[in-house]
């Protein structure tokens, strides 16, 4: 069942949802917003276009395996979270720098892991849902 | 045995590199030597969980020391043994890394200064000596009694996990060091139970009866092993406990009584069965009880003759017992046969093992000038000092002459009298299984006629280990004594015993024949067990959502609801709200009925939605923006999870009775009335702001972020929330497994 109305929409919205969730997600240090939150919009958008289109199309989209990225986002939450060894700080501490006068910092990268993890789980769920059913 | 000796034999060098490790780790423990002699202790270790009060901390000091040389010293001629017995078989790599994987577990036992680290290393070696009973793991009886052994000695494992706690709580402290230096335990009121637990532990591990059962049936090892958990390891780690906490819990009567009683019940029952038995592996299995009953005999005591004789007992048995065991190992490979009915005349063959054979066995008989001889006169010695004494000195010579025979049986029968036709031509076995057992047996030599040379260390034992001035002295030649007139009674008796061997065989076969087996009760109680297991799972585990849901708010109901109308809680109902927030509510309850009165999966869909929906603008509106996104993106997803699932399902049926309809009404009601009053409850009290204003405080100063919640989520809590993600990320790959497992079993 595929709906050409639906499958317009969606080729507009999901960028705008994909770009509104990473806005989210860097927003997240200072007003309402994060990683988790950012996670969670993306799929969103990844599910629409999975109905639209259908999710061999969704996959095809998305390129790498949605189990791949929340791995991946398993392991830059990690990388955030012992980043504080290189300053002899104990796990979990924010490291902070700067970058051309931008503050960085590894909870941003740990930030970054969780809407990796939050994204690949849901769509690795949503997909074999769908694909199953 | 034969097909499977297909392997390259490349893995020979992990069996050398074992070998020269544990020679290695040897060297460097001898050099706590000179403190550990001067009686001292020797400390080292870091902090483990110290918010706990658990350290990786260990301790050396005679005692201790004494098994970590026997383990090492042992362990290392165990590895150049297996190199030779069996480095062709295809997983000898394997093999290597299990025997050493325990080695190092047992080192930590002998080794800890921490009750926590001893008892994690005490159940390291069940788990490590469960893979090497069962290596051979083709063989269904190899792989029963691996997990015989193993959920025996963890069984009792548990057991002493709560003995050291109660220990720990009763003497404030969970570092050995500390207790032993300590007043000991046995006028705290948590001595009984903890006595009770800790002999648990100690037997099941040392095979005391009635535990005794599973150590003959870990004769399924391959021969090195046996050679070693049955010599210096594994089973003589309950004996180190007790030794160990000896001055803790001992000198009561109820020590006295329950070791007594299980230490000689064990060697003398032990011993009868060992001559019995006509496999030699079989045999010295049983010796081994034998030799662990008597040494839990002597820890009975607390004379200073029944303390020596115990711990040199314990260094005389494992030289002999680990000689023997690769003897009977190095017989076995050279003639593809264990039974002494096929046995005889093999010294002209097996020339060198032949006089290892003759060392170990002479010592294990107590023949002088051997160290077996002073480890006996020390037997009797000490038995005279423990009660009921006449009947401590009859077991103890019953059992000593029993071992003569055995020794006559196990290293005088195979290698003497005439030649008799073996399955192969018997052949000397290759060096690295006769350096082992030839030097041993030559250690008992040594120790025996220079009987000065183990003294030192017995008094290092006997001082750090149980707190005496001094130990009982070695002698080679005592005097005229009540143990000398005993040494020759137990000669006359065993050597008599030898020759009446095959009536005295058939004897105790018609006697046993007639007694119940504890092999069989414990498959049995397995049997039993599994049955019980079955029952309770599908008790607690029907299956059924309805059930785990029932079962979840009932408790919820019982629990919660219960607690909060006992507490009888202030509840003040403020109604006063402006129209906007009635109409969610309204909108927010009408989506809740919807779901509950529709036959429609999509209208059931939609309604739930309707309720999410609603309570995101309640959160909107009273100003929690991160809340209210995340609660629509979960509502937005969890619908779609939903529609894609329950679209495909058919159509609502109601298959439930009116009756039980009511019932699931009146819980559904009590559930919400519970949560109602919670919150109203909740909301009454004044908010406590200590925390929000802790993060309010520091949010941006320690954190440099302005947007509380998601500081606390990425930086304050971080932990938290990576533990989460980790959950978040495996349920939905766990569903994943599931889903697909499923789609390819019905597809294409």
């Amino acid at each position: 069942m595929k709906s050409l109305i639906l499958l317009t929409g969606a080729r507009f919205l999901v960028p705008l949802f994909l770009v509104f969730s990473l806005y989210v997600l860097l927003r997240g240090h200072n007003a309402p917003g994060g990683g988790f939150i950012g996670g969670l919009i993306a799929a969103c958008g990844f599910t629409l276009y999975a109905f639209a289109a259908g999710v061999e199309a969704a996959r095809k989209a998305l390129r790498i395996d949605p189990r791949t990225i929340g791995i991946l986002g398993l392991i830059c939450a990690l990388i955030g979270a012992f980043a504080s060894a290189f300053t002899g700080q104990e796990p979990f501490a924010g490291v902070w720098g700067e970058v051309w006068g931008y503050a960085v910092s590894s909870v941003l990268v740990f930030d970054i892991g969780v809407y990796l993890a939050v994204f690949g789980g849901m769509l690795t769920l949503i997909f074999a849902l769908e694909e199953t059913a | 045995m034969a097909e499977q000796r297909t392997g390259s034999g490349k893995a020979r060098v992990f069996g050398y590199a074992g070998a020269i490790a544990a020679a290695v780790m040897a060297g460097l423990l001898s050099l706590a030597l000179p403190e550990v002699l001067a009686g001292g202790r020797v400390l080292f270790g870091i902090d483990w969980a110290p918010s706990l009060g658990v350290s990786l901390a260990f301790m050396l000091d005679g005692l201790s020391l004494t098994f970590a040389l026997l383990i090492t010293g042992i362990g290392s001629l165990i590895f150049l043994y297996a190199t030779g017995y069996m480095g062709d078989h295809p997983r000898f790599g394997r093999f290597v890394l299990f025997l050493f994987a325990f080695m190092l577990s047992m080192l930590g036992v002998v080794m800890a200064r921490d009750l926590i680290t001893l008892f994690v290393f005490w159940e390291l070696t069940s788990v490590t000596s469960y893979l090497l009973i069962g290596f051979d793991h083709e063989n269904a009886q190899a792989r029963r009694n691996a997990l015989q052994a193993m959920l025996v000695t963890a069984a009792g494992g548990l057991a002493l996990l709560a003995g050291f706690i109660l220990i720990g709580l009763a003497g404030g402290s969970f570092d050995l060091a500390q207790i032993l230096t300590g007043p000991g335990l046995q006028d705290s009121s948590y001595y009984t139970p903890i006595l009770i637990l800790v002999l648990l532990g100690a037997f099941t591990k040392s095979a005391q009866f009635p535990f005794h059962f599973w150590l003959p049936n870990a004769m399924a090892a391959p021969t090195p092993v046996s050679a070693y958990l049955h010599s210096a390891t594994m089973v003589k780690a309950g004996v180190y406990l007790l030794a160990r906490l000896h001055p803790v819990l001992g000198d009561t009567p109820a020590w006295q009584g329950s070791l007594t009683a299980a230490g000689l019940v064990t060697a003398v029952m032990a011993s009868i069965l060992a001559l019995r038995q006509t496999d030699l592996k079989q045999a010295l299995a049983y010796t081994t009880l034998m030799a662990l009953g008597t040494i839990t005999l002597f820890l009975a005591g607390s004379s200073e003759y029944a303390l020596t004789a115990a711990v040199t007992f314990l260094i005389v048995h494992s030289l002999y017992k680990a000689a023997l065991f690769m003897v009977v190992g190095a017989i076995d490979h050279g003639t593809g046969s264990r039974d002494v009915a096929l046995l005889g005349g093999l010294r002209g063959a097996l020339p060198i093992t032949a006089l290892a054979a003759a060392l170990a066995g002479l010592s294990m008989a107590g023949v002088p000038p051997l160290i077996g001889w002073i480890g006996k006169e020390l037997l009797y010695a000490g038995a005279a000092t423990i009660s009921p004494e006449p009947l401590v000195i009859l077991g103890v010579l019953t059992a000593n002459a029993l071992m003569v025979a055995v020794a006559g049986v196990v290293a005088l029968r195979p290698f003497w009298g005439a030649r008799i036709k073996t399955p192969h031509i018997p052949h000397e076995a290759p060096w690295q299984m006769w350096v082992g057992p030839l030097l041993l047996g030559g250690l008992g030599l040594v120790f025996g006629l220079g009987a000065g040379l183990l003294q030192p260390m017995i008094e290092a034992m006997l001082t750090t280990g149980f707190g005496r001035d001094h130990a009982a002295e070695l002698h080679l030649w005592a005097g005229f004594n009540l143990p000398f007139f005993l040494s020759l009674a137990t000669f006359a008796m065993g050597i008599t015993l030898y020759l009446m061997r095959d009536r005295y065989r058939r004897a105790i076969a018609d006697l046993l024949a007639r007694l119940p087996g504890f092999d069989p009760g414990w498959d049995r109680f397995l049997d039993h067990f599994r049955t019980f297991a079955a029952w309770q799972t599908r008790l607690i585990q029907p299956g059924r959502l309805t059930a785990y849901l029932t079962a979840t708010f009932v408790v919820m109901v019982l629990a919660i609801g219960g607690a909060l109308l006992l507490r009888r809680p202030v509840i003040a109902i403020d109604l006063s709200a402006p129209l906007l927030i009635w109409v969610i509510a309204a909108v927010t309850a009408a989506g809740a009925v919807l779901t509950l009165g529709t036959r429609s999966r999509i209208a059931a869909i939609s309604g739930i939605g309707t309720t999410g929906i609603g309570v995101t603008l309640i959160f909107i509106f009273f100003g929690a923006p991160d809340v209210a996104t995340t609660q629509l993106m979960v509502e937005t997803l969890s619908a779609v999870l939903f529609a894609i699932a329950a679209l495909r399902l058919p159509a609502i049926v109601e298959r439930r009775s009116k009756s039980r309809q009511l019932a699931h009404a009146v819980l559904a009601g009590a559930v919400g009335l519970t949560v109602t009053l919670i919150v109203l409850a909740v909301t009454t009290h004044p908010l406590d702001r200590h925390i929000t204003s802790f993060f309010e405080e520091n949010s941006y100063s320690l954190a440099h972020g302005l947007n509380i919640v998601n500081v606390i989520l990425v930086d304050f809590r971080a932990f938290d929330t990576f533990g989460e993600l980790t959950v978040v990320f495996l349920a939905s790959v766990g569903a994943y497994a599931v889903l697909k497992r499923r789609s390819r079993k019905a597809g294409p």
